[in-house]
């Protein structure tokens, strides 16, 4: 029998011909990433007794959360990280304003076929579709990895997700997700390795896989993968800091499950609060009153999303009452924007455009809600809280849906606006 | 062999539930975290739990962000042990690495109420309400010994010689 993904690259990392689900392993991942959370981290690893990293080039660190620091204290923090990198010659630290770490990452290279990647960060899950195994680890074994380079991983059993026909424009992969998360719920992968495949995967753009990678985890998987192919090494080209070697599951690989959905019937969708899983054909929800529309984060904020937004937004106006954030999701692409024009349509729209970065995703820093106030976001999150008041309500979409919704000023199906035609 | 009041919540809950993003980038301690415990669940956890408490729940228990305050703040509030159908991932992971005893139960759990009592023999596995006993799986042996030494720091700590 052969290994799926998982297996395949988990017996690679900890040197062993074969592994079976359930079993634990010692490895050691290729790159280890982490954020603002890096001045906590830092704290710990001084308790642990060890003076130096003991691998710094492993390690990224990515300052993306609080950034710039609005807060004494978030501005000491990243003093700390500052201090904490110079002194063990940790090369790879992009300071804030590069960009969002899931989107810097893939930037520059670092994101590799056949890789291990760990990172401090729940969609850390984002380098799956890359052909990497990366998942998301606490602060603690952060800490360890920077004294001991090792960490145990449990193999876990997997799924295919099989994603039959073509989606739709302006449907777009983050409708199939929030579907395919509506569909067999926040639990329904839990602790899996998920494998992504079919016509409508191998379709899609690059950052539309990511996409997908980046919210396995709100069905509680511990890893997306999806196999790399001629767009990913192209994607690569000129980036990768070291080569790299694809691996693929095994044709007659075990899956616990194969699930099955059809791209080309799906319209858009969208996540009500306060769970990624409460998921509704955006008709059943249109007509619901936002005051904040909000276009950006790790999980929609590249290039090919700030398109599809501009093209539906160009040469009209948000409507009134609403306030439209713009988070490109790194400076890459916000001078990629910048150079086709689409951030002087946003900004003649009406939208606030910020820096590249998190903030308003997670209610640390700009963009918080007040009671009462209802948010649609492109975001991958709608938990209680989470943008601010415990009283705000969070709904999530697509790039489209928010940069139509945010025209109307009410949750609008996007294919009423898309290119000013009827469905 | 642990006896403790229950605190009894449903399915999904979340780490932005149990400690805010907003409070995620400011160095607090973990008692400061605990005062901070399921603020957005239950604003009477932090001012009422006392120690030996434990927290019952459905499924996917801790599922969201990776922040690991979401196991501290817990483990600081005193919480004895967190008794749930089913954990995400990187939560489970974390409670392990903060010495918080976390445990798979399917059985019996919707029959547990707040404020009910329930006893933990964690030697035997066992869960023991109202005279039922309910048996969840033994850890694997290499996750125990994490939990036995108090979590990953002094695990690590004791691997490395510098216990």
């Amino acid at each position: 029998m052969g290994m799926t993904f998982a297996q395949k690259i988990l017996a690679q990392k900890a040197g062993l011909d074969h592994v079976a689900p359930s079993q634990i392993v010692t490895v050691t991942p290729d790159f280890c990433m982490s954020h603002d959370n890096t001045a906590a981290i830092s704290k710990i690893f001084a308790k642990i007794g060890v003076d130096r990293v003991k691998d710094p080039e492993r390690f990224v660190i990515v300052l993306d959360h609080t950034v710039p620091a609005s807060t004494e204290k978030y501005a000491l923090g990243h003093k700390e990280i500052r201090q904490f990198v110079a002194q063990q010659g940790i090369e790879h630290f992009y300071d804030g304003g590069v960009g969002i770490c899931h989107q810097v990452l893939p930037e520059k290279g670092f994101a590799l076929p056949g890789t291990l990647i760990l990172g401090s960060d729940s969609h850390t899950t984002t380098y799956g579709a890359f052909g990497a195994f990366s998942a998301g680890i606490g602060r603690s074994e952060m800490a360890v990895l920077y004294a001991t380079s090792k960490i145990w991983l449990k193999v876990p059993e997997s799924f295919k997700i099989v994603v039959h026909g073509r989606l739709r424009e302006p449907v777009t992969s983050k409708d199939l997700i929030l579907r395919i998360i509506g569909d067999i719920g926040a639990d329904g992968a839990l602790y899996r390795s998920v494998e992504f495949t079919g016509e409508a995967i191998a379709e899609m753009s690059q950052a539309s896989r990511m996409v997908l990678s980046n919210m396995a985890i709100e069905m509680g998987a511990k890893n997306g993968y999806i196999a790399p192919d001629d767009k990913t090494f192209r994607f690569l080209e000129g980036r990768a800091v070291r080569k790299y070697y694809p691996v693929y599951p095994d044709p007659d690989a075990e899956y616990e499950k194969v699930l099955e959905f059809d791209a080309s019937s799906l319209g858009p969708q969208v996540a009500k609060p306060h769970t990624v899983d409460n998921v509704s054909p955006v008709e059943e929800v249109a007509g619901t009153k936002i005051d904040q529309a909000l276009l950006g984060t790790c999980t929609n904020g590249r290039l090919e999303d700030l398109r599809l937004a501009a093209r539906i937004l160009k040469g009209k106006k948000i409507a009134k009452g609403v306030r439209m954030l713009v988070l490109p999701a790194s400076q890459e692409v916000l001078l990629d924007a910048l150079a086709e024009g689409l951030i002087e349509t946003f900004v003649r729209a009406g939208a606030l455009v910020l820096n590249p970065g998190c903030g308003p995703c997670l209610g640390a820093h700009q963009g918080v809600l007040a009671p009462g106030e209802v948010c649609l976001s492109t975001a991958n999150r709608n938990f209680k809280g989470r943008m601010g008041s415990r009283e705000a309500e969070i709904y999530l979409a697509s790039p489209a849906t928010v940069a139509a919704s945010a025209l109307t000023g009410v949750i609008t199906d996007p294919r009423e606006v898309f290119e000013g035609g009827a469905k | 062999m642990i006896e403790g009041r229950v605190w009894r919540y449903g399915d999904d809950v979340n780490t932005d539930v149990i400690f805010p993003g907003k409070y995620t980038y400011q160095p607090l301690t973990p008692e400061e975290m605990a005062t901070h415990a399921l603020e957005d669940l239950d604003p009477s956890f932090a001012k009422e739990v006392k120690p030996g408490d434990v927290i019952v729940a459905g499924t996917n228990f801790g599922c969201g962000s990776s922040r690991e305050q979401a196991a501290t703040c817990l483990k600081a509030a005193g919480v004895a042990a967190v008794i749930a159908k089913s954990f995400s991932r990187i939560f489970f992971r974390n409670a392990i690495n903060n010495g918080l005893p976390v445990i798979e139960l399917k059985e019996g759990i919707d029959e547990i109420e707040k404020g009910d009592t329930v006893k933990i023999d964690f030697q035997n596995g066992i869960v023991i309400h109202e005279g039922n006993e309910y048996h969840f799986p033994a850890l694997p042996a290499e996750v125990l010994a994490i939990l036995e030494d108090g979590g990953l720091i002094p695990h690590v700590r004791k691997e490395l010689g510098k216990g």
